[in-house]
């Protein structure tokens, strides 16, 4: 009961903790978009010919002929009554294309990360049970490898060889066949809403969309992982209680998984919240790559565009899903760690 | 006679280190019979806990076992198959280690650690190994042991995990346990609990204890035999009370000489003539006393620490201050150098009000260079990657403000060679020191800006014996050629007797008890000053010669 009591306690402060810091950002990026060169206006004027005058117009439209501190004010109250403007390109409100396009993105992060802690964890165990052994060093080299390929170039080679050589994948034309049924919109995860209808065949279809994509990305992720698990195993496998789990007769692998693993994943545990919240961020050339409609590509098209609304927005979504990932991986931690829990 | 449980015999360890290989155990022979009582007493680096491990085969991957044969009830174990050794640890031989915090799974219940331990060799329904394992709680004397079953070590008190540790070790009723210096860290009064418990549960069992200890008079009072190791090697092996009566080894008889007893002087620690107590400074009649402390308050939190406690310390007087953890001593410590402030009291030196200086700003004052401070851990108190000189340059540069760098090179010099530290090992870095050498240098770097109080904060306290009593003569020396006055803090009696004239003794923040050292060993007036006084494990070589 306490526990729980204690969690509540911490979610709460530190949601409160997480308020300046959102501030910052959103004050951040407005600033930082006013910097940047471009002129919403004049690229967003009717033509290449279009007169001062209707430039000026446009101008007087969006409140960009006003001073920098009012029109900071203005976006500060629309911010906090909930508007996020609209934006330029799509025509539509912000908040509703990010909701829109955020499913997309949460799905295609969340299956990779499920892919990357698959590969990642064994492969880390493994580097750890045998350290400078021939399974360190391959260990060390693929993910090396993972590190060092950009996401553009392993996503092309993915699509060249499942795709196009070997024929496995489908099409790299975004997360379901443009001519296949869209399950009706429950909670805006394919998989889960096709099986929520009941529908296999759609599921396999958009599971067979998001399978490369989201290897893509697992491989990008899957260093700082294994590299973690490695480390933090080898630390506890060294520490004086697996000594004693030893010295009382416990086999190897349950000293290891009930023992070592247990501990190490705590430092792995707070690695995961990072990598995700860098997935969502920078799976942009990702999105670009498999034309996959999530929020990176909507951010990045604003952005050559001088869209200020949705670039801001992003940003926000962005900064709000990091503390909130943090906030989760510290009330994970607080439950696998009884000892967070009683400062 | 019948075969002995356990039976080394000319055992060899080597680690295979960046240096080269490293011959750490060097043909050791040592046998135990069934229930018998076996210490294997030695400095750091004897060879003792290897030979432990040796053993149970917990050794690290770096090691091997060149030559030697390790018989358990006659069975060669020495290359014994992992399955064979898992078949053996816990259930035959079990072992019980030092700072039993980290020995236990920090997010994982006590109680289902034992579960674990049970599990390992028994397979029984959950609710008997529940059951089973609150059994052992209780045998261990936990209080309340269904309540803190599913406690997590942090949540115990470091004796009580030593408790838990020794429940693990007996889950599976084994005929021989091995505790590596299973009190090391542990306050004397709990020591001695645990101590008794371990070797009430061993006899009560028939159980054959291995007690691994640098501590002569734990030896002494908890086991029958005794092997006394030097680098990698037996030199005596003997019964108890012919090894202390009449040691015959010139290494094991430094060893006697050199652990502190109620008897003994500084000068008997090192074998040297017994010199007359240091002349009584003759105290000037009017003069403040050096330090004067006068209801000196510090809380953390709701918890006072310390808690209205005085003190007063004349010139050149060595003032001793005892107790436990958690009773505060280190804290005034602190509180007495200007290292933290206190929350209400008064603190004079030379009848100067020095409490008013905050802690943050006491660095900058005059004083600052009068009241110095020598850690506890030597090691840990040196900046690694200062040199030794630097170490000792660093307050004399920041205090004494020298003209020039031959001034400084001077006086960094001066301090080293009263602290016996050699000139050509002033160039090296701590690691490259060993401890007894580094405590020198944490002296030195005390002593260099010519203090007129040192307090020392268990200075000896993660030194070997030998070493410690070097390093007791060293600062007696110093005390008597100097006239520094000490502030002794220690939570071992004998040593603080033998180097103080007065002694307090602190419980829970106040003081239990104040008076001259002779007279409070002779005739404790607070019972809780006595139970200190029993607790220490000792032995009286003079007295078992005459016997």
């Amino acid at each position: 009961m306490s526990v729980a009591k204690n969690i509540g306690r911490r979610v709460v402060k530190r949601l409160g903790a997480s308020v300046p810091a959102l501030l910052g950002v959103v004050v951040f990026t407005f600033l930082l978009m006013r910097v940047l060169p471009g002129d919403p206006a004049t690229f967003f004027a009717s033509g290449p010919n279009a007169g001062q005058e209707e430039i000026d117009e446009l101008r007087r439209q969006m409140g960009l002929d006003r001073p920098m501190y009012e029109q900071l004010a203005r976006y500060l109250y629309d911010v906090a009554t909930g508007h996020l403007g609209r934006s330029m390109t799509t025509g539509q409100p912000v908040l509703a294309d990010l909701a829109q396009r955020l499913p997309a993105s949460l799905e295609l992060s969340f299956f990779a990360l499920i892919i990357a802690l698959a590969l990642a964890i064994p492969l880390g165990i493994a580097a750890a049970l045998k350290p400078n052994s021939l399974i360190d060093h391959a260990v060390r080299f693929v993910c090396t490898l993972g590190v060092c390929v950009p996401t553009f170039v392993s996503g092309l080679l993915l699509i060249y060889v499942f795709y196009y050589l070997l024929g496995l994948a489908p099409d790299p034309t975004g997360r379901i066949d443009i001519f296949a049924a869209q399950p009706p919109e429950i909670t805006g995860f394919l998989l889960i809403d096709f099986l929520m209808v009941g529908d296999l065949a759609g599921w396999r279809a958009a599971f067979g969309q998001l399978i490369l994509p989201a290897f893509t990305m697992a491989l990008f992720v899957l260093a700082p992982l294994a590299r973690m698990t490695r480390a933090s195993l080898l630390a506890v496998l060294g520490s004086d209680f697996i000594r004693t789990a030893r010295s009382v007769g416990m086999t190897g692998w349950r000293v290891v998984i009930v023992y070592a693993l247990r501990n190490a994943m705590l430092p792995v545990l707070t690695i995961i919240g990072i990598v995700f919240s860098t997935m969502l961020g920078a799976n942009v050339l990702v999105e670009k790559v498999f034309s996959w409609p999530g929020i990176g590509s909507y951010a990045l098209d604003a952005l050559l565009a001088s869209d200020y609304a949705p670039v801001q927005g992003f940003v926000l979504l962005i900064a709000a899903i990091f503390v909130m990932v943090n906030l989760a991986i510290d009330v994970l931690y607080g439950i696998a760690d009884p000892r967070v829990t009683v400062e | 006679m019948t075969e002995p449980l356990l039976k080394v015999e000319n055992l060899h360890v080597s680690f295979s280190t960046r240096g080269g290989i490293v011959e750490a155990v060097r043909g050791v022979d040592i046998e135990v019979a069934q229930g018998g009582t076996l210490a294997i007493v030695g400095e750091s680096g004897s060879g003792k806990s290897v030979t432990a491990y040796a053993v149970t085969q917990l050794l690290d991957r770096s090691a091997r076992i060149p030559s030697g044969r390790i018989l358990f009830r006659g069975d060669d174990i020495t290359r014994a198959s992992s399955s064979r050794m898992n078949s053996l640890r816990g259930a035959a031989i079990s072992m019980v280690f030092q700072s039993p915090r980290t020995a236990l799974n920090p997010i994982r219940g006590i109680g289902r650690q034992i579960m674990d331990a049970i599990e390992a060799h028994q397979n029984l329904p959950k609710a008997q190994v529940r059951a089973r394992a609150l059994e052992l709680l209780e045998a261990v004397r936990i209080r309340d042991a269904a309540g803190r079953f599913d406690a997590y070590p942090e949540e115990l008190s470091g004796g009580m995990c030593q408790r838990v540790m020794i429940a693990m070790a007996m889950a599976c009723n084994p005929s021989l346990l091995i505790a590596d210096e299973p009190t090391t860290g542990l306050d004397v009064t709990t020591q001695k609990t645990v101590m008794d418990l371990l070797a009430r549960l061993t006899a009560e069992r028939n159980m054959a204890l291995i007690l691994i200890t640098h501590d002569l008079g734990l030896a002494a009072r908890y086991c029958r035999d005794v092997v006394v190791m030097q680098e990698g090697k037996v030199v005596e092996r003997a019964s108890t009370a012919e090894l202390f009566g009449n040691p015959q080894h010139p290494y094991t008889r430094k060893l006697v000489a050199a652990s502190p007893t109620f008897e003994s002087t500084v000068d008997d620690l090192v074998g040297e003539a017994p010199r007359p107590p240091a002349p009584a400074i003759a105290r000037e009649r009017g003069a403040p006393p050096l330090l004067d402390a006068e209801g000196l308050v510090k809380r953390f939190g709701d918890v006072a620490a310390v808690d209205r406690v005085s003190l007063k310390l004349g010139r050149g007087e060595s003032l001793g201050l005892v107790g436990e953890s958690g009773s505060g001593k280190s804290t005034i410590s602190r509180m007495i150098c200007r290292l933290v402030d206190h929350d209400d009291g008064r603190l004079l030196f030379d009848g100067e009000d020095i409490g008013s200086i905050p802690a943050r700003d006491f660095h900058a004052s005059p004083r600052r260079r009068d009241i110095q401070i020598v850690f506890q851990d030597p090691h840990d108190s040196l900046n690694p990657r200062f040199s030794a000189f630097d170490c000792i340059a660093h307050p004399v540069k920041r205090l004494v403000k020298p003209q020039d760098a031959a001034e400084l090179k001077r006086r960094v010099e001066e301090a080293a060679e009263r602290c016996g530290l050699p000139r050509d090992l002033l160039g090296r870095f701590p690691h490259q020191l060993s401890g007894g050498q580094k405590a020198r240098v944490g002296i030195a770097r005390a002593i260099a800006v010519e203090p007129r109080l040192l307090v020392l904060d268990e200075p000896t306290a993660a030194l070997d014996v030998s070493v410690q009593a070097v390093v007791l003569k060293l600062l007696d020396d110093l005390r008597r050629d100097e006239g520094l006055s000490f502030l002794f803090v220690s939570h071992d009696l004998n040593v603080v007797r033998m180097m103080c004239e007065r002694i307090v003794v602190m419980r829970q923040g106040t003081v239990v008890e104040e008076g001259a050292s002779k007279d409070l060993f002779t005739a404790p007036r607070a019972a809780y000053t006595r139970e200190l006084l029993d607790a220490i494990p000792h032995f009286e070589p003079q007295r078992a010669l005459a016997g």
